[in-house]
């Protein structure tokens, strides 16, 4: 989002509190990321470490191919925990060009 | 009703915020603050007051529990001095930022090191831009009306704000002076319940003090610095309104036969009621000199400040901190930057004076006002001058 659509200060709560319960959802933080994972199916046996280890909770079983994981691209930072402890060495961090 | 007793500055402000009928008092002793946090204990602990007193392990703690208490919608006072405020110091940004309308008494004393119990106003300079309305006091009347006053003001719905009401350590904290003291119903009658503008409950969930990312964070600054620089109006009102109720008046800046002189004096704190005296000695001699008391330093009030300067020749700025590495005193360094490209700016003379706990008598203002008399007859004074300074 551009500078410019942020909330001008006149529209800031007081304290700048968050009113909203439950509103980082809103918040596409996904776009903080540098590097996304990708899984190989081929290597891949299900086992469900990378939904566990994922800091964010964005890696869930059944978002793209049903029963196999893939992290929510909303909110994946692209920290390359899955990968990193992938049992099997199925998860590739690929550099984000657009 | 109000009843006149003698009473120990301390025991005042600390009578001030149970007449508040506070929630809560969360606070760490420290000398010259110290009997205000036994009084309040005491009043808690004989039934006197209905609040809940914290007794942390430090001030850092005291004022988290404070901000934890005010969010929750708890009337709250705390108290501290010197090194207690600077341990507050991260917590005091916080508070204000989240708009949280806290009222802490500051008995103002020196920084270590060396290890200084007295009094000057080094403390509460270094929180200068913390964010608070900051209020000076000079008797025991004083601190105790202005704390009142201070609940009145910080939890008015246009401020929620902070404010810290500070009176000098010792000078004041330690002197026994007659107080009018109002009785509950009359405090009651000027201070309504704390309606918090928004709070932390259980059934409407908020979040205060969230991450601020760099999308935002000048926005929240901003929106800071017009809440406490708008507050001045408020300021004004509430005042009034203290005077209406109680009949006992303060201004932002309070000007002593400062109307036609020539050589002008600025103190802050209870510097000013010697100040007084001596003006009075050189009046009598046919002398034009003045005094102007600047009571509000937090928002700084600039125009009240030039209108009460306005025919001045010479101008002295009493500063009772050092700005270690600046060009002159905190309070004088605000006096000339308001001033600055205004053509007609009297010369200004900066005297630090009275630092820790070094008395400041009548003399001493005698060598001021000489001093800014010989600047108005060509001579060039240095900046700043150290009063009293064995050299």
């Amino acid at each position: 989002m551009a500078l410019s659509a942020k909330p001008r200060w006149t529209e800031l709560a007081l304290g700048t509190a968050i009113t909203e319960p439950a509103s980082a959802r809103q918040n596409r933080t996904g776009d903080w990321r540098s590097q996304r994972p990708v899984w190989d199916h081929q290597k891949c046996i299900r086992c469900g470490v990378c939904v566990v280890f994922c800091p964010e909770g964005c890696v869930q079983f059944g978002l793209k191919e049903k029963g196999y994981p893939s992290a929510d691209l909303e909110y994946c930072k692209g920290c390359g925990i899955c990968a990193h402890e992938c049992p099997t060495g199925c998860i590739g961090m690929v550099e984000e060009e657009e | 009703m109000e009843k006149r007793v003698g009473l120990e500055t301390a025991i005042a402000v600390a009578e001030a915020a149970g007449l508040c009928d506070v929630d809560v008092v969360a606070a760490y002793p420290i000398t010259p603050q110290t009997h205000i946090v036994e009084h309040l204990s005491e009043l808690v602990a004989d039934g006197h007051l209905d609040a809940a007193f914290v007794p942390v392990e430090s001030e850092h703690s005291a004022l988290s529990v404070c901000c934890g208490t005010s969010a929750v919608g708890c009337r709250t006072f705390t108290a501290t001095s010197s090194q207690g405020l600077a341990l507050m110091h991260e917590i005091l940004f916080i508070a204000s930022a989240m708009r949280l309308p806290i009222v802490m008494a500051v008995a103002n004393r020196a920084l270590s090191a060396p290890i200084n119990i007295w009094n000057d106003h080094s403390d509460i300079m270094a929180e200068r831009d913390c964010g608070w309305i900051q209020i000076f006091a000079e008797s025991a009347q004083e601190a105790f009306d202005l704390t009142i006053w201070a609940f009145r003001l910080a939890e008015d719905r246009r401020v929620s704000l902070p404010v810290m009401v500070n009176f000098d350590g010792f000078i004041l904290t330690h002197t026994i002076e007659p107080v009018l003291i109002p009785d509950r119903e009359k405090v009651a009658a000027f201070l309504p319940p704390f309606q918090p503008l928004q709070r932390l409950e259980i059934d409407k969930p908020i979040t205060m003090g969230p991450v601020g990312i760099p999308d935002i964070y000048t926005e929240t600054r901003y929106v800071l610095q017009k809440a406490v620089t708008d507050s001045y109006g408020p300021i004004c009102q509430t005042l009034e309104e203290f005077a209406r109720h109680f009949g006992r008046s303060y201004y932002p800046v309070e000007s002593y036969r400062a109307e036609d002189a020539e050589l002008v004096l600025v103190t802050m704190g209870a510097l000013g009621q010697t100040a007084m005296e001596v003006v009075d000695q050189r009046r009598a001699r046919g002398e034009k000199v003045g005094l102007v008391r600047l009571r509000l330093w937090r928002p700084f009030p600039f125009q009240a400040l030039a209108r009460a300067l306005g025919g001045a020749k010479v101008l002295g700025v009493v500063d009772r901190a050092v700005s270690v590495g600046g060009p002159i005193g905190p309070v004088a360094a605000e006096i000339k930057a308001a001033g600055y490209g205004n053509s007609n700016q009297p010369p200004l003379v900066n005297f630090i004076a009275g630092l820790g706990g070094r008395d400041v008598p009548p003399s001493d203002f005698d060598l001021m006002f000489d001093r800014l008399h010989q600047v108005a007859l060509g001579k060039k004074a240095p900046e700043p001058i150290f009063v009293g300074l064995r050299e």
